[in-house]
């Protein structure tokens, strides 16, 4: 119990600490945003906008630094960040909710999916070392995982989209004549849309956790308690699940946690290499057009994901680790 | 006697990049039911990979080469891993040198008795719960500990846990690897004397493998002394440890200090046990012998029956004996059955 109100009441300083950054950074820049952005659009912004982005920035010169800090925080807390100006004229945190389902289902997905999937052959290579799996695929992922993102993208869009003649879609997140909502035409579709991007980060990112895990699996062969659990008389793959992978994937949980929270910020290249309306593709928007509330509306979400990230670690790591618990 | 375990001929060598590296050469042994046999050596003689040769665990680059391990009349080396699987535990246990590192971190107690028994077919939860807290108040730790995890626990507790765990099942044979030798000497020996005490009351035999000659000795019936590899001295605890009949062995009780005896300059072994890569081509314990003489750096000695006692030295053969000066300092002040 003392171990979670540690841990919350260490997210929550970290969570001030990173809002307050956010919150000074822009006033430490020179010249002023909100200013910049009137002159890049020539007027073409109103008055309105502007209000909104500098409650957003913090840059009501009239009121003393800190009213404008708590009332950032009030506003960044309450989710209002201001309007956007690329998809103007609606609410920041509308634009961005509309992306993040499409980045949490393709890449939060894709992550999970290569840890699992890693992990497992990552156990299962290190436990029958030099064994048939160990010898193929620890070392085909682990040159998939050096190739670029966009690289692998733009191979697997050759090969099984234009090569099969659009068997696979290659652009965007659905097809925009069907209707979207709860139906089997465009649950498929959107599966469709899913598999070349979601292959292309699966082989990127799998590789490591297949090293990792058959690294941590061959070292944790080597204890006393595998042996001990041997000389019990307990069955093979009791002792590869329970005594060395449950062991073994300790190490790569707080790695895990860390790919986890970067899921929000996406997978800018490969979304952008398939038009993905995901949220790394919504901050590569944001950054082209200079959409500074969305940024930072962006910035503070990506925050708030690691940060939480983090903390699921921690609570992960204290189920499994029973000597994490009493450690602290 | 009825023999409870017979080792013949067992040969045990490490695959390395430079061919095969004997360990264990050609060891014979006996241990019969109720039985506690000590081996004894320096670090690296070869007495742990003994002992995991005769349990059937050794793990690549190690591996059996010759030899039988005939346990209950069953010869454990060409049995496969599921024929060997119910035997194992149940009449065969395991303690481990280091209980830190034996038990399951991640798991408590409960549950790493708990799977021993389910992989025997125990599946009955009551029952497995009143085994385990059984065997916990059997080696004096209180029940309640059965929901810590090893880390919970002190060195000594720890080591205890895991005795309860090798007599889950009150085996026939615990084999017991340096269990004491990571305690100190106070929870060591009430630790032996625990042991010694199980022992006499389940009446399973032990095969104690430690570098403590002084702490084996007051415990076992026979005692068993390894040397690169090889048995140089075998035969009952007392004739060995009063009249050594090999100078290795009256090296290593010369190296500890007696307590009731004269008081007189402690004499370690000089040097180092050879590489088992590079071993003499004679005696192998030439050239760190202070009795050695010209024939021993050529000729391998058998080992020779003396009273009873198995000794692996020239020194020994008829031929020889002219070279024995009786350089053998007589320890019979000292008692052996402090127990």
């Amino acid at each position: 119990m003392r171990f979670i109100l540690r841990r919350l009441g260490f997210f929550v300083v970290t969570l001030w600490v990173a809002l307050t950054v956010n919150f000074f950074v822009p006033r430490l820049m020179p010249g002023n945003p909100a200013e910049a952005m009137m002159a890049r659009y020539k007027g073409r912004v109103n008055p309105e906008a502007l209000k909104a982005l500098e409650v957003a920035f913090g840059l009501d010169t009239q009121k003393p630094l800190l009213v404008q800090y708590v009332e950032y925080l009030g506003n960044t807390l309450t989710g209002h960040f201001g309007i956007s100006l690329t998809f103007f004229p609606t609410q920041v945190g509308k634009v961005v909710l509309q992306a993040l389902p499409w980045t949490l289902g393709l890449v939060g997905l894709t992550t999970v999916i290569a840890f699992v999937v890693g992990t497992l052959i990552g156990t299962i290579g290190g436990w029958r070392r030099n064994g048939i799996v160990d010898s193929i695929l620890p070392p085909v992922f682990v040159i998939t995982s050096a190739l670029p993102y966009f690289w692998v993208g733009l191979i697997l869009i050759l090969v099984f989209s234009l090569g099969t003649n659009g068997a696979l879609p290659n652009d965007g997140g659905y097809d925009p004549i069907l209707d979207a909502g709860w139906n089997g035409a465009f649950i498929v579709d959107v599966l469709k849309h899913a598999v070349l991007p979601s292959v292309s980060i699966l082989l990127i990112s799998i590789g490591g956790w297949i090293l990792t895990m058959r690294n941590n699996v061959v070292t944790t062969l080597a204890e006393d308690y595998i042996t001990m659990a041997r000389a019990k008389g307990i069955p093979d793959r009791k002792i590869m699940i329970h005594y060395a992978a449950r062991n073994a994937v300790l190490p790569n949980l707080s790695g895990f946690a860390m790919s986890l929270g970067f899921v929000v910020s996406g997978s800018i290249l490969v979304e952008y290499t398939f038009n993905y309306p995901g949220v790394g593709y919504m901050l590569l928007s944001a950054v082209n057009n200079q959409d500074y509330p969305l940024m930072q509306a962006l910035f503070v979400l990506i925050t708030v994901t690691v940060l939480v990230a983090v903390l699921i670690s921690d609570f992960l790591t204290a189920w499994l680790d029973p000597r994490v618990r009493t450690a602290s | 006697m009825s023999t409870l375990l017979e080792v013949t001929d067992l040969s045990v060598a490490y695959d390395t990049p430079n061919g095969p590296v004997t360990a264990v050469d050609h060891v014979n042994l006996a241990v019969a039911p109720g039985e506690f046999l000590g081996i004894v050596g320096e670090s690296g003689c070869g007495k742990s990979t003994l002992l995991f040769a005769i349990a059937q665990l050794l793990r690549a680059p190690a591996r059996t080469t010759g030899g039988s391990v005939v346990f209950r009349g069953q010869d454990m080396v060409t049995m496969s891993a599921r024929a060997l699987a119910p035997t194992r535990w149940r009449n065969l246990s395991v303690v481990m040198q280091s209980a830190m590192n034996a038990l399951n971190p991640v798991a408590r107690l409960s549950a790493q008795f708990a799977d021993t028994m389910q992989a025997h077919g125990v599946r009955d939860k009551a029952a497995i719960r009143e085994r385990s807290e059984q065997v916990l108040e059997l080696v004096g730790i209180d029940r309640a500990h059965l929901a810590s995890y090893p880390h919970q626990l002190s060195g000594g507790m720890r080591q205890r846990a895991m005795i309860a765990m090798a007599l889950l099942f009150t085996p026939e044979l615990v084999i017991m690897d340096e269990p004491t030798s990571a305690l100190d000497v106070v929870a060591q020996r009430s630790l032996m004397l625990q042991i010694k005490e199980l022992q006499q009351q389940l009446g399973f035999a032990v095969l104690f493998v430690t570098h403590d000659m002084s702490l084996v000795s007051h415990f076992s019936d026979r005692l068993m002394v390894m040397y690169a590899g090889e048995v140089v001295e075998f035969g009952s605890t007392r004739q060995v440890f009063d009249h050594p009949a090999h100078p290795y062995s009256q090296g290593l009780l010369d190296a500890f200090p007696s307590i009731r005896g004269e008081r007189k300059a402690l004499v370690g072994i000089p040097g180092t046990p050879p590489s088992l890569s590079a071993l003499p081509p004679g005696c192998r314990f030439e050239p760190r012998c202070p009795v050695s003489f010209a024939e021993c750096a050529t000729t391998r000695p058998p080992l020779y029956d003396v009273d009873g006692v198995l000794s692996r030295c020239l020194l020994h053969d008829p031929a020889y004996s002219s070279h024995a000066t009786t350089p053998t300092t007589s320890r019979e002040g000292d008692d052996v059955d402090r127990t």
